[in-house]
């Protein structure tokens, strides 16, 4: 399979966000990949839009159904919104949509702060797989992908993401910033 | 080699004692207790990881400090929680421990909060659960309160993020403190270099040296240029014999005042485990004065004792 280079992924995805951007737009990345793209579209809003989009960023940890199998997943990397939720329209950012858990999770967690307008979800891949009546509003790419393996999006430190598909055992999921 | 408080796996399955715990599990904790500080600031202070979980708090010794913040960690994270004064209830009628234990295992507890005036309590019950079950010492005899260790050192770490550079004086009743004991090897854990403890030689236990601290007993010596004083509170109520002439007197020698701060660096920070004792360990001038940092340790506390009970909660279902 040749993996498309996400920075292109992530004009297609742009080009999809840019059109919904009103005044009361806010983003929300969702820990690890949803916040690195999130950084990237704030720098390409910044620039067209020139103003400041509200952001945030989103740690699922606490509400994953999961956690009763695997435990606490342990990063310090703390849920922070720095503005009231409610009556705000969210675009929930994620790199790579699965099963749809992860973004259960996160609409459960953002309800915990405040009663939002609307919540839409941009994510950078869609693999298909959704076991929950969720799916994406934004996508830069469709790539199914087979159950044993899963999509892993990393950034370089000059901040150059790449993607690559690792075989995925349920030991090896356990702790990798994998789409489960 | 065998660590009552680790599964097979090497994953936290109690919480005992911060000795024998590795480096890479007090960090884990002190992350995840990252994670738990916003909680508080959100309109809903909850999160649903213990939902349908039952922790007990079972306190054969009163605190009403301790068992409230392991209540309200517990309730935020949505367990039910059910408090046992074990010192006004069964035992009282002649029940022993494990009974009162099997008790309420039988009425389906997940988690016991666990806090006795006799060393080794906490780790006898947990030798007698079954594995689905944890157990958390919340303070027993002497010996060890693993979280109030926790909380210290996670406090340090939010204001001296440095901690392989740092220096850091205990004060006060090291001999009947197990707060001392747990605060000094969390600190020496987690790569603190230089660990001083101030105290008179009546309430220092023997060979304190062998945990790898410097002793002093003058405090203007051995509060020069530390970044971090953490003073102990006078243990009144464990106190026997002649250990002091008077608490006044202690106050002369041993009590945090201005003057005596001046002696640590200027941006020292200042920690009490509470209850405080004002007067006696510590001047209320740098109770409430701003290197003091008393009041966010308690905030902290219930963010670290939610991230044991999170680590402790989960991962357990086949």
């Amino acid at each position: 399979m040749i993996l498309p280079d996400p920075e292109q992924l992530l004009d297609q995805l742009y080009s999809q966000l840019k059109p919904r951007i009103h005044d009361d737009i806010t983003l929300v990345g969702i820990y690890t990949g949803g916040i690195w793209l999130m950084e990237k579209l704030l720098q390409r809003l910044q620039a067209d839009f020139d103003r400041d989009i509200p952001h945030g960023k989103l740690n699922t940890a606490m509400y994953r159904d999961d956690y009763a199998r695997r435990g606490m997943k342990t990063a310090a990397q703390p849920t922070h919104i720095p503005f009231d939720v409610t009556d705000k329209h969210i675009i929930l950012i994620d790199d790579i949509f699965y099963t749809g858990r992860t973004t259960r999770a996160a609409i459960n967690e953002l309800f915990d702060y405040g009663r939002p307008a609307s919540v839409q979800l941009a994510v950078l891949i869609n693999r298909g797989g959704a076991e929950l009546p969720i799916r994406p509003d934004m996508v830069g790419a469709e790539l199914p992908l087979q159950a044993h393996q899963a999509f892993e999006l990393s950034m370089n430190t000059l901040g150059r993401l790449s993607l690559s598909v690792i075989e995925s055992t349920p030991s090896a999921n356990h702790g990798a910033d994998v789409d489960v | 080699m065998y660590n009552p408080q680790l599964n097979a796996q090497g994953q936290l399955q109690h919480l005992l004692s911060i000795e024998g715990l590795p480096r890479r599990i007090l960090t884990d904790i002190l992350d995840t207790a990252e994670n738990f500080v916003s909680v508080t600031e959100r309109e809903v202070k909850k999160v649903p990881l213990l939902r349908g979980k039952t922790v007990c708090n079972i306190f054969f010794e009163n605190s009403t400090r301790t068992r409230t913040t392991f209540e309200i960690a517990a309730k935020r994270l949505s367990a039910d929680v059910l408090n046992l004064n074990v010192g006004t209830s069964s035992q009282s009628k002649g029940e022993t421990i494990l009974d009162t234990v099997n008790n309420l295992i039988a009425m389906h507890a997940d988690m016991f909060v666990v806090r006795h005036q006799q060393s080794g309590a906490a780790h006898f019950i947990a030798q007698h659960v079954p594995p689905h079950i944890s157990v958390i010492n919340a303070g027993d005899g002497r010996h060890a309160h693993p979280t109030q260790g926790l909380l210290d050192v996670f406090t340090i770490r939010k204001y001296k993020p440095e901690m392989h550079n740092l220096r850091v004086a205990i004060v006060g009743d090291v001999l009947h403190s197990r707060v001392a004991r747990s605060e000094i090897h969390a600190l020496t854990t987690l790569g603190v270099p230089e660990i001083r403890v101030i105290a008179p030689r009546t309430l220092l236990p023997s060979g304190v040296e062998k945990l790898g601290v410097q002793v002093f007993h003058n405090m203007d010596e051995g509060l020069k240029d530390v970044d971090v004083i953490m003073m102990l509170r006078l243990q009144n109520e464990r106190m026997s014999g002649a250990l002091l002439p008077s608490t006044q007197e202690f106050f002369q020698t041993f009590g945090l005042t201005p003057e005596r701060l001046a002696s640590a660096k200027p941006d020292a920070i200042v920690m009490h485990p509470g209850p405080m004792n004002r007067g006696v360990e510590i001047d209320s001038a740098v109770a409430d004065g701003k290197q003091s940092v008393i009041l966010p340790q308690v905030t902290y506390g219930i963010a670290v004792r939610m991230a044991v009970m999170a680590i402790l909660g989960g991962g357990n279902a086949a």
